[in-house]
């Protein structure tokens, strides 16, 4: 993982497209002392890289949700982070129980949460749903036993 | 208004970051549920919860509020502390159930400076 006070940006140029930032960070299953700090560090990332407040506040909701499913519910995972001049990316990738009924599991509301993450404050049902919200496209796939995927994408609107 | 006036005024607390009580209060929220605060809270509110587990200090950091007020005389945990230490986030007690809290501060804050 980087140092994020180390980072230098710089604009590559891949085959596809234009991209500002890209980096991977990973997300230890069932370590709740560190959840949250992927989120944060990628939220400083988006706000040294100029990117408008409200992409960075969005953003920021998405990742630490997704960042707290895999730390509750998988093994572990990584969040690919790729910023371009029009988009933040964020793909989500864990290894773990997989989710069975993913239209249930976007229903507010409806969780499977046990009680000792309910007593931190987690369980109410609304992280996938926050995250749907929040993004302008949402893609989430999932096999049980192996794990899920998600891929967010939120736009930047063009002044950067 | 600064989190050193409500402080003052509600007989709050502090336990942690006593050092930042010059943060501005814009506003206020006030939930338990982690998943709420982070889609529906504000930049400078004061998070008004009793729930005193270290993944508060997270949720506070990133939505970067002015600070936590823990209600009905709940502690926060060890952990919570170190972490609060650690990202400069004031922790403040008070004796008063959130109810009560929340609308003490939303008079404070409907004033005048
Ligand atoms: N990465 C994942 N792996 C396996 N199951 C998941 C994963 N993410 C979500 N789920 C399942 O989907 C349900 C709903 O997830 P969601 O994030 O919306 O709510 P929650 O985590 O239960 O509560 P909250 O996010 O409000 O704290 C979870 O309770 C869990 O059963
Ligand atoms: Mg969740």
């Amino acid at each position: 993982m980087v140092a994020w006070n180390k980072l230098k940006i710089t604009v590559h140029t891949t085959k596809t497209e234009n991209y500002l930032y890209t980096n991977s960070f990973d997300i230890e299953g069932g370590n709740f002392s560190k959840a949250g700090t992927i989120a944060t560090g990628i939220k400083s990332i988006l706000k040294e890289l100029g990117l408008p407040n409200d992409v960075v506040r969005k953003s920021a909701i998405v990742c630490y949700e997704a960042e707290i499913n895999v730390v509750s519910y998988a093994r572990k995972g990584f969040i690919n982070l790729t910023v371009t001049p029009k988009t933040v990316q964020i793909e989500i990738t864990d290894e773990g129980p997989g989710i069975p009924d993913i239209e249930l599991a976007m229903e507010q509301g409806y969780s499977t949460a046990n009680q000792q993450i309910r007593e931190m404050g987690f369980g109410a049902g609304m992280g996938l749903y926050n995250i749907n919200c929040y993004s302008d496209k949402f893609d989430i796939s999932s096999e049980v036993n192996k794990g899920t995927f998600l891929k967010i994408i939120i736009n930047t609107p063009q002044c950067i | 208004m600064d989190i050193e006036t409500i402080a003052k005024k509600l007989n709050l607390e502090v336990r942690s970051a006593s050092d930042r009580l010059k943060n501005n209060v814009t506003g206020g929220y006030t939930g338990d549920l982690l998943s709420d605060v982070m889609a529906n809270s504000h930049e400078g509110d004061i998070w008004i919860t009793r729930q005193v587990h270290q993944n508060i200090v997270a949720v506070a950091t990133l939505k970067e509020h002015a600070g936590i007020i823990l209600v009905n005389s709940c502690e926060p945990a060890r952990d919570t502390l170190e972490k609060a230490i650690q990202e400069k986030i004031p922790i403040m007690v008070s004796n008063l159930p959130a109810f009560e809290l929340t609308g003490a501060i939303y008079n404070l804050l409907g004033k005048k400076d």
